[in-house]
C-alpha cells in the first residue's frame, strides 16, 4: 500500500487505496516510522492511486504536518484525484499542505 | 417508483468501507455522475465513522443501521442510526472544527463534509439513547435528467 523513496532530506511516499478511519492507523504508523529519522524534513505524498479519503484522513495528515513543521519541515501532496482534491479544498488542507502539481483526470 | 433498503451491521471500523460500497450499489440505480457518487460515499463514511467512533466509542457490540430510499423525484435519502451515547449539544457538535476526539487526530470536519456534499443534513440525538443522521441529495445524473427535475420542481 505504501512505498517510500528518498532524495536528500525529502521522502516521497505513495499512499494508495482508501484513507478512512479503518486505514488511517496503519498509514499513520508507517509515516511516523519514516519521521523517526530526524533528518527527514520534507514529506511528499503521492496520492495518484488514493481513490477515497474522508475526514479521518484530514486529521491524520494534520498530525503529520504538525510533526514536520515542528522540525522546520513541510508536507506536500501530488497527483491528487478529484474527490480527494475536493475534500482538501473544503477543509482548507490545500492552504497548509503544499500541492505540488495539478489534479489529473479532469473535472470534479 | 419508490425503492428502499435497510442494513444493520456491527460497529466495526472495517464496516466503514462496507457501508460505502453498499450505498454506492444502491445509489447507482439513480445513475449519478461520478462526483455525485463520490459525495454520497464520503458523506455516508462520515456518518458511519461517527457512529462507530463517537456513538459507540469503540464498543464493538454496537449496531449501526443504514437505510436509504428514493422515488421518482430522484431525491436520495440516507439515514444512519446508532444507539450509542448521543450528542448533548447538536448545534455545537456540527460546528466546523468542533471535536471531542483526541485533538491531534480528529479534525472536527465530519459534519461539515456531510453538509457540503449532501443537499440537506438533519441530526436527531438524545444523550444515552443514540443519534440519527438523515441526509438528502438530489441526484441530477446526466444533464437531461437535471432539466427534467427542474421542470418537475416548477410544477
Ligand atoms: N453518532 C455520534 N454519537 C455521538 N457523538 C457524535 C456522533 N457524531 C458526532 N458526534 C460528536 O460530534 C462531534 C463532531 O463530529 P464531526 O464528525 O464533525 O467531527 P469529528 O468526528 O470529531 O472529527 P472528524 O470527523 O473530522 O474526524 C464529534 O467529535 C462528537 O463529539
Ligand atoms: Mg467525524
Amino acid at each position: 500500500m505504501l512505498g517510500a523513496k528518498s532524495l536528500g532530506n525529502a521522502v516521497t511516499v505513495v499512499i494508495a487505496g482508501e484513507l478512512d478511519h479503518f486505514a488511517a492507523p496503519q498509514i499513520r504508523r508507517r509515516l511516523d516510522e519514516l519521521l523517526e529519522d530526524q533528518t527527514v524534513t520534507h514529506l511528499v505524498l503521492d496520492l495518484e492511486n488514493l481513490t477515497f479519503m474522508d475526514s479521518s484522513g484530514i486529521g491524520m495528515l494534520l498530525g503529520r504536518l504538525r510533526a514536520l513543521q515542528s522540525r522546520g519541515g513541510s508536507l506536500s501532496v501530488k497527483h491528487m484525484q478529484p474527490p480527494v482534491e475536493k475534500l482538501f479544498r473544503l477543509s482548507g488542507l490545500d492552504r497548509v499542505i503544499g500541492v505540488e502539481d495539478d489534479i489529473r483526470g479532469g473535472r470534479l | 417508483m419508490q425503492n428502499q433498503m435497510e442494513l444493520t451491521f456491527s460497529a466495526l471500523p472495517q464496516n466503514e468501507a462496507f457501508a460505502r460500497v453498499a450505498i454506492a450499489a444502491f445509489a447507482v440505480q439513480l445513475n449519478p455522475t461520478l462526483p455525485e457518487m463520490a459525495d454520497i460515499k464520503t458523506a455516508v463514511s462520515e456518518a458511519v465513522t461517527n457512529a462507530i467512533v463517537h456513538g459507540y466509542r469503540g464498543r464493538e457490540d454496537g449496531l449501526v443501521r443504514m437505510s436509504a430510499e428514493y422515488g421518482d423525484r430522484r431525491l436520495l435519502t440516507v439515514v444512519i442510526r446508532d444507539e450509542g451515547c448521543g450528542i448533548a449539544d447538536v448545534e455545537k457538535a456540527m460546528q466546523p472544527f468542533y471535536s471531542t476526539g483526541d485533538g491531534a487526530e480528529r479534525s472536527g470536519m465530519g459534519f461539515c463534509v456531510m453538509q457540503t456534499f449532501m443537499d440537506a443534513v438533519e441530526v436527531d440525538s438524545a444523550v444515552d439513547r443514540g443519534t440519527t443522521v438523515t441526509m438528502r441529495k438530489y441526484i441530477t445524473g446526466e444533464v437531461g435528467l437535471h432539466r427534467e427535475r427542474m421542470l418537475d420542481e416548477i410544477g
